[in-house]
């Protein structure tokens, strides 16, 4: 909590003062490149292996690891392991509470650039 | 004002990534190219058959090794930039070009018999390019364009006389697979 407080007084002081914080204040989980592109990836896609979204992604194992974990424990992301003969495969989707989550992501950053198109 | 410079960049990554987890990338350019390299000894070869019936085989064996080549190349590169031929983007790739493709070879298996193969080069150009427009909304985003060139040519087959069915097709199958593999090649990566 207060480290959502203290992204949206940074974000007050890049935008100015007369900008209003509902439109500033971002969340946090969500705000982070790699999972943000996470829950954009799961967004369009039904579900993704752990081995499809490193391949999209281009990045490590531990850094994925660590990313899709933060964004389960947030309740964005669910998570299924399974067997497929001995080999283990984690398949993730994203659920209703990411996908609003994402949503209001993306009507903060339109309403942030439409203010300033329209001066 | 860097706020909004920051949204506008948020808003474009999450566009590119949602963009690449839905795209087949592995078409092979230079592939296409090669096929369009056998296309055009195929039109050489076809155009001196005797009979009809040989043509269909001069034809239907220059695609056999065409889409030979095209599936090689195709593993080749998706090995190369580690992308599946299994997952979701190839999967949706495949399904959009197989119903037509298998809509070609049956009236092609149909009108042999009948001796219509006057008909073969537009149904051809046309399906194929239906096929690679409804595979291509999962690929690469110049590959719908290729698709509606060659319709356009299968089109422009219909209406011309049957005799010109030879060049259109060397054309369409070498002409074009030359030409759009070259700006796939260059442009997403060989």
């Amino acid at each position: 909590m207060a480290a959502k407080e203290n992204t949206a007084k940074k974000a007050r002081a890049e935008a100015g003062p007369n900008e209003p914080v509902e439109a500033i204040a971002f969340d946090r989980i969500i705000h982070e490149r790699l999972r943000l592109a996470i829950v954009s990836a799961l967004a369009v896609n039904a579900s993704l292996s752990f081995s499809d979204l490193k391949r999209i992604l281009k990045t490590t194992d531990g850094n994925l690891s660590v990313h899709t974990r933060k964004l389960e424990d947030a309740g964005y992301i669910a998570c299924k392991k399974r067997f497929e003969g001995r080999v283990p495969k984690t398949e993730f989707q994203l659920t209703a509470q990411g996908r609003k989550a994402l949503e209001k992501h993306l009507s903060h950053m339109e309403a942030l650039i439409r203010r300033v198109r329209e001066g | 004002m860097q706020l909004h410079a920051h949204a506008m960049d948020n808003l474009r990554f999450i566009r590119e990534t949602m963009e690449r987890s839905t795209s087949f990338t592995a078409f092979p350019g230079w592939g296409t190219v090669a096929m369009g390299a056998v296309a055009f000894a195929g039109a050489g070869t076809s155009a001196v058959m005797g009979t009809p019936g040989h043509w269909l085989v001069a034809w239907l064996s220059t695609a056999l090794i065409a889409a030979g080549i095209g599936v090689v190349t195709m593993i080749l590169k998706a090995r190369r930039i580690d992308e599946s031929i299994f997952a979701g983007p190839a999967r949706r790739f495949a399904l959009g070009m197989v119903p037509t493709l298998t809509c070609g070879l049956a009236l092609t298996v149909v009108f042999a018999p009948l001796n219509l193969h006057t008909l073969m080069p537009p149904m051809w150009l046309l399906l194929y390019g239906a096929a690679v427009m409804a595979g291509g909304a999962f690929s690469v985003r110049i590959l719908p364009v290729m698709g509606a060139c060659f319709m356009v040519l299968g089109i422009a087959a219909f209406a011309t006389p049957a005799p010109w069915g030879n060049a259109w097709m060397a054309a369409g199958f070498g002409g074009l697979n030359v030409l759009f593999g070259l700006i796939i090649a260059r442009k997403h990566g060989g």
